[in-house]
């Protein structure tokens, strides 16, 4: 009864996203409703990130109302910041791995390092391969997360995830479920081929993670978007998937679901969301206020346990809040300073940065996922 | 409605009369007009939101993406890259192959309620269960889609039921067979509709003739009844090729994405490199197939006994 409440909502949540697609198709934001004396800033963003929960206090702090559009893929969010005059959005939040397009296309404004606490991030961070060029900073790091094997824990034990070798194994035969996007999952077959770089491979190496991944086919139980992947999961239909994480097991296991994410032996992936400002914005510095408040162990909080989608925290002042004011999601998701906590893997080496192709134009990864699709 | 009155003999068909005098015919010449104004606001409709749509598409098919960015042109590149793909084509062949399939297999299940409701129930009860036809489309198609999700999941309903009487679990989701559901859903009350517009008024006296020279009751469905209702069952099949052919929501929420149908295809290209050229290629060549299909089904529907082939 629980799950088809469950997955009716979704279903109409779906369908609500559709019709908001549908209606605001390639257009920009929809005009603001400010009151007098209210500024407006426009933020471009992934599912969630302007929702009450995490920009209610800024706004009334600082008597302005954040406008939201948001997106559903990197692709999405160059389309529209390329179909919009400059000075559409004051705020963008976005993969770490668009930043660089971003910043060719004149799309974000460089920034002033001073103006961000990098002293309180952990030290990996503090100069994100992506966010810099050079010296100029372009955008800044507010949450991150791993991407591995998501499992089932009823039906695989923490042994079985240890290696992505699982996936092929015939107790998974039409329970392999894929989030229907290339590069996490060629990431992270990738990975599972010992390749240090797993998105910067030769053609042979490509070669290689195509045909490892075509042999995946008769496990797949289907291509899901992010609704489909938590139904799937939530309902037991699927019992693995590889290239996903927290971001979506966590939501779940909100919920009480019996869902988890392993970072296998092979190694898994890192990706890492910013926020930069828009190039023509007519409000940096609010914009940038904005960030620095995204960035307060309060913003932390509100970011790391984000409705849409948990994720883990760059800075030291962010773990130390939540251990505070939500000791048991600090727990959950190892945001612990004493003690092993989630950065030892990233310290171990086995995560490598989620990249764009390097050797390979972006359409061959693209053609080569809906190939292995139509399979 | 437009079924029934292309059924009737040519001398019952409405028309102006002939032997008529000058004044009649300046009266008939106004009420032309006046009837031809009225047809003004659809004929406006369809070229507003029909014909310039489909030219601003035929358009942006020879536009270039650019950055992201769509760049008007004149470039039949994407032309040359989706037809050169050979999973368009499969994707194409699979499309059409279940739309051509779901209109078969929806019209067979369609016909036997068709038929009882026709000649079976009081006009009442009838008129009952055309209503009931009509209450699936106060919900979502999408929602409807989904709620079939809790039943043909693998601990799905289907299954706990199948499992309590002592059988073997199936696999339902995410499988052609659960896209097929999903079709059945979509259609099949509008087919049975479509297909009781014309079942309904086949003349009876047909059938009573047949009855009297011995005809079985086999026979006289098929020899009979069918062939007089061709126009229903045509255009029932039609419609539901039409709606299965662009349908996006069986495949991806119940066919779990996994044979993918010119409807993901288009989506697989907005989403990757913001490719709306490809994607309006798609949409043209799914659009011409349509017409196509439509036309030969209306020429075949409405061709009357002179004019075999």
């Amino acid at each position: 009864m629980n799950r088809k409440t469950n997955l009716t909502r979704r279903g109409v949540m779906k369908g609500a996203a559709a019709a908001m697609l549908a209606t605001t198709g390639l257009s920009g934001l929809a005009p603001g409703r400010a009151h007098a004396g209210t500024t407006e800033l426009n933020m471009l963003s992934w599912y969630g990130h302007a929702e009450p929960e995490m920009i209610a206090a800024f706004e009334e702090q600082h008597n302005v109302r954040i406008n939201k559009k948001y997106y559903v893929g990197g692709d999405q969010m160059l389309a529209l910041l390329a179909q919009s005059p400059p000075g559409t959005y004051d705020i963008v939040l976005s993969d770490r791995e668009y930043i660089e397009q971003l910043a060719a296309a004149e799309m974000i404004e460089p920034l002033d390092p001073a103006d961000y606490p990098f002293d309180d991030f952990f030290p990996e961070f503090q100069k994100m391969p992506g966010h810099w060029q050079g010296d100029t900073l372009l955008s800044v790091m507010i949450r991150f997360g791993y991407l591995g094997l998501s499992y089932n824990e009823e039906a695989l034990s923490p042994e079985d995830v240890r290696s992505y070798e699982i996936l092929w194994n015939e107790r998974l035969a039409g329970k392999v479920g894929h989030f229907d996007w290339h590069l996490p999952n060629y990431g992270t077959v990738s990975k599972s081929l010992g390749h240090d770089t797993p998105f910067d491979l030769s053609d042979a190496q490509w070669q290689a993670v195509q045909d490892r991944t075509s042999a995946l086919k008769p496990q797949a139980a289907g291509f899901f978007d992010y609704g489909g992947v938590l139904s799937s999961l939530r309902s037991g239909q699927v019992l693995a998937v590889p290239g996903i994480g927290d971001w979506i097991t966590g939501v779940l296991r909100r919920d009480g679901a019996p869902v988890n994410t392993a970072i296998p032996d092979e190694g898994g992936l890192l990706w890492a969301e910013s926020l930069s400002i828009g190039r023509g914005s007519r409000h940096p510095e609010l914009a940038r206020e904005f960030i620095r408040y995204v960035l307060s162990p309060e913003g932390q909080v509100k970011t790391a346990t984000l409705e849409a989608y948990p994720a883990l925290l760059p800075t030291k002042s962010g773990w130390k809040a939540l251990a505070e004011q939500n000791p048991e999601e600090a727990e959950r998701q190892g945001m612990v300073l004493n003690g092993s906590n989630a950065l030892d893997v990233l310290r171990d080496g086995r995560i490598s940065l989620r990249a764009l192709p390097a050797q390979q134009s972006l359409d061959d990864w693209n053609e080569a996922w809906s190939t292995y699709k139509n399979l | 409605m437009h079924a029934t009155n292309a059924t009737l003999p040519p001398e019952e068909r409405t028309g102006p009369a002939d032997a008529a005098g000058a004044p009649v015919a300046r009266l008939f010449r106004s009420a032309r007009l006046y009837a031809g104004s009225l047809a003004l606001p659809v004929l406006i409709w369809q070229l507003v939101f029909f014909v310039a749509p489909l030219c601003f598409l035929v358009a942006m098919s020879f536009w270039v993406v650019q950055s992201y960015r769509l760049v008007p042109g004149f470039d039949a590149g994407s032309w040359a890259k989706v037809y050169g793909m050979s999973v368009f084509w499969d994707a194409y062949a699979r499309t059409f192959a279940m739309a051509a399939g779901a209109a078969v297999l929806i019209s067979v299940l369609a016909f036997p309620v068709t038929y009882v409701l026709a000649f079976r129930l009081s006009p009442a009860v009838r008129r009952l269960a055309m209503l009931m036809l009509v209450v699936p489309f106060f919900t979502s198609y999408l929602v409807r889609a989904y709620t079939w999700q809790v039943f043909l999941a693998d601990d799905g309903i289907v299954n706990a039921a199948l499992t309590a009487i002592g059988l073997p679990d199936l696999t339902m989701l995410n499988t052609v067979f659960g896209t097929f559901v999903g079709y059945v859903t979509l259609c099949l009350p509008l087919v049975i509709l479509l297909q009781l517009m014309s079942v309904a008024s086949v003349d009876r006296t047909l059938i009573e003739a047949a009855q009297n020279l011995r005809c079985s009751p086999m026979r006289t469905v098929f020899r009979v009844i069918i062939p007089a209702s061709r126009v229903g069952l045509t255009l029932g099949a039609t419609f539901c090729f039409i709606l299965v052919f662009g349908d996006f929501v069986s495949p991806t929420y119940l066919g779990g994405g996994n044979a993918p149908t010119l409807g993901i295809l288009i989506t697989d290209f907005t989403k990757a490199g913001n490719q709306w050229p490809r994607a309006a290629v798609v949409a043209i060549t799914m659009i011409a197939t349509l017409l196509t299909v439509a036309f030969l089904a209306v020429r075949f529907a409405y061709k009357t006994k002179g004019e075999r082939g």
